[in-house]
């Protein structure tokens, strides 16, 4: 599902050139369940962005779902984002004008589905999330978890290949986070690639399977309990 | 596409910050019903002028006599003349290009005091000597019986034709006026027509308070012998009055032994001459009209840009969550552009109505109040203009709207998510 090869990605700011990624080799297969692990500075949160085609790439090569993202027109990346992506963030990013329906149902108005249509299938995802008496509540009426569960809900909308997760729990209590990563997890089991950035040691147990970032490249992984260095 | 979505979106960035939104709308609104106010009151004077002019032929000029300012042939300087039957023939025979010749006299009395007598009604007029051609110069409406007619003119017929304040004064309100008998000056005339002023306001007023009479008849009765009073004549379709003026003043002067470089001699008005400039005047109006008007509308189209700018640097956030969630370049720019249309054409539409309605109201004001502004008259505005104002308008919007639309997409999605 996911094959990156060589990747390298620095930045720029003035003179300093900042090399983020360093030549970085990660396969995902279609239904893992995968979390990403670093310090700050390790370079994870420039991996998801490159891997949700918001941000670009200097080298190497990045194939989602068996083709090459490379020199995308933004038209193009907005295609594949809106296809065979979903995002989740830390701070939900809900657009607070909306209501929690129009929120969830927001990706197939870019897709071009009748308003109707689009907010019925959208209820349909509330319900599963168990929000379906709050469809009509704004963002600033709910809980964090709340939130979030819109936001998951908003990203499985357009049955992704994919689920890119930001720090998810970052903003919630630990009770809550435990009830996200099980959402996480049922999802998972419809097929769905989860990709999760988090640098909570518990959430990250969780997973199937732990990528340890460190200074660009990947520094150990282990699967479930068996311990894997690179 | 309408879409509940899009609309409720750009109802909620405005509602957001109504102060703003308020004042940049205000911009437009403003300049629109500027416009239509001062491209109303432009056509509210240029009509309130034109109907001051009624139907009068504009390819006319007008010739009078006065004091010679050249000595000449043994006459001196500061001699008086008068036109004479003479002249009238000559001008006739002599100047091909003529159109219409209208000698014309004033009878004497015309001073205030009364002049016309019927039974025990009197009034003030003025008295007029015509030909029937003076009727295709400066048109009246002949609301019954008939103008003055060429047998008229060659019997000396006593018959006069009289304005419509006339018949008010001399007649009771059921009487016919026709084939009545008028004393003027001590001599019974017969009324042939009466007529109404195609002017307005107080030219109107005064118009209809004229007495025509054949201007032979004029002539005898008030002992003008072959005296011209002077003289009004248009040229040819095609042929400027200008052409005409000259020759005549030629004429003339021969005929009156008056120096060639005589200048002041003949008097003359160039009616002509003087509508071209009128209309001159009128069309550098309305240039100036639209000049300050689109000036003013589109300063609230940048007032407009800048505030959809300020949107834009606001909601970079928003933006990128939407393109993450696979809202496309094209997407933003519509939403963009949408919003900025949305607010130009509400703001333009208001102006546009209340421009023409206030324009509506002092219509209704003067008509109401049936005053004979001199100046200003049925202030109005095309409908057409109304509709490539708001031709404009819309065209303003998407103007509006396009810097700040590209800005939004030139940022990278991700720097947009990353701006708190």
């Amino acid at each position: 599902m996911i094959e990156l090869k060589r990747l390298h990605k620095s930045y720029i700011t003035g003179n300093n050139k900042l090399h983020v990624l360093k030549g970085l080799d990660l396969t995902i297969e279609q239904g893992e369940l995968v979390s990403i692990m670093g310090s700050s500075g390790s370079g994870k949160s420039t991996l998801l962005n490159i891997l949700g085609i918001l941000d670009s790439y200097d080298q190497g090569s990045y194939k989602l779902n068996g083709t090459l993202m490379s020199n995308l027109t933004e038209k193009k990346a907005a295609h594949y984002r809106n296809n065979l992506l979903g995002f989740v963030f830390q701070s939900f990013n809900l657009i607070s004008f909306k209501n929690a329906v129009e929120n969830v149902a927001l990706p197939l108005y870019y897709q071009g589905v009748s308003r109707k249509k689009r907010n019925k299938i959208a209820l349909d995802y509330l319900d599963k999330m168990g929000l379906k008496d709050w469809a009509e509540h704004m963002p600033s009426e709910l809980s964090g978890g709340q939130k979030q569960r819109v936001a998951i809900a908003r990203a499985m909308i357009s049955k992704p290949k994919v689920i890119l997760a930001d720090e998810p729990t970052g903003a919630l209590d630990s009770a809550t986070s435990i009830e996200v990563m099980e959402l996480f997890r049922e999802i998972n089991k419809d097929g769905i690639t989860m990709i999760i950035v988090t640098h909570e040691q518990d959430i990250s147990e969780k997973t199937d399977r732990i990528i340890h970032l460190k200074d660009g490249i990947i520094e150990f992984e282990h699967n479930t309990k068996k311990l894997v260095y690179v | 596409m309408i879409d509940v979505d899009k609309w409720k979106e750009i109802i909620n960035t405005l509602k957001s910050n109504k102060v703003r939104t308020f004042f940049t709308a205000f911009g437009v609104f403003w300049g629109i019903f500027m416009l239509i106010i001062m491209l109303g009151s432009g056509n509210g004077l240029q009509n309130a002028i034109y109907q001051n002019m009624g139907d009068f032929a504009t390819n006319s000029c007008f010739m009078w006599t006065q004091q010679t300012s050249v000595a000449y042939k043994g006459f001196p300087r500061g001699r008086s003349y008068r036109f004479n039957n003479g002249d009238t023939k000559a001008l006739l025979e002599k100047i091909p290009e003529l159109k219409d010749l209208s000698p014309r006299l004033q009878g004497r009395g015309g001073d205030g005091s009364n002049n016309a007598v019927r039974g025990r009604k009197t009034g003030a007029f003025t008295i007029f000597g015509d030909y029937p051609a003076w009727n295709r110069i400066d048109p009246i409406k002949i609301t019954s019986g008939r103008f003055i007619n060429e047998l008229d003119i060659k019997n000396n017929r006593k018959v006069v034709v009289i304005g419509k304040r006339v018949v008010e004064v001399l007649f009771e309100p059921e009487e016919n006026p026709l084939e009545q008998y008028i004393k003027i000056s001590g001599v019974y005339f017969k009324v042939v027509g009466v007529f109404k002023s195609k002017k307005g306001g107080q030219q109107a007023e005064r118009e209809e308070q004229n007495v025509h009479m054949p201007f032979t008849t004029l002539q005898r009765i008030y002992n003008f012998g072959e005296d011209v009073g002077w003289y009004a004549m248009t040229a040819s379709e095609e042929i400027p009055v200008g052409i005409v003026e000259e020759k005549a003043k030629e004429i003339l002067k021969r005929r009156h032994s008056i120096a060639p470089d005589d200048e002041r001699a003949v008097g003359g008005f160039n009616v002509s001459k003087e509508f071209k400039k009128m209309r001159g005047l009128f069309a550098g109006i309305n240039g100036l009209i639209w000049i300050v008007g689109i000036g003013t509308l589109l300063a609230g189209v940048i007032g407009v840009s800048n505030i959809m700018l300020v949107i834009v640097k606001e909601r970079t956030k928003e933006i990128g969550i939407q393109r993450a969630i696979g809202a496309t370049p094209a997407n933003i720019i519509l939403q963009i552009i949408n919003e900025a249309v949305f607010l130009t054409s509400i703001a333009g539409a208001i102006g546009l109505v209340c421009g023409f309605w206030l324009i509506e109201l002092i219509n209704f004001i003067l008509e109401s109040s049936n005053s004979s502004a001199e100046m200003f008259k049925n202030p109005e505005v095309d409908f057409s203009i109304a509709i490539s104002a708001l031709i404009i308008l819309i065209f303003a919007g998407i103007f509006a709207g396009l810097i700040p639309a590209k800005r939004a997409v030139s940022i990278k999605p991700i720097d947009a998510l990353r701006t708190e």
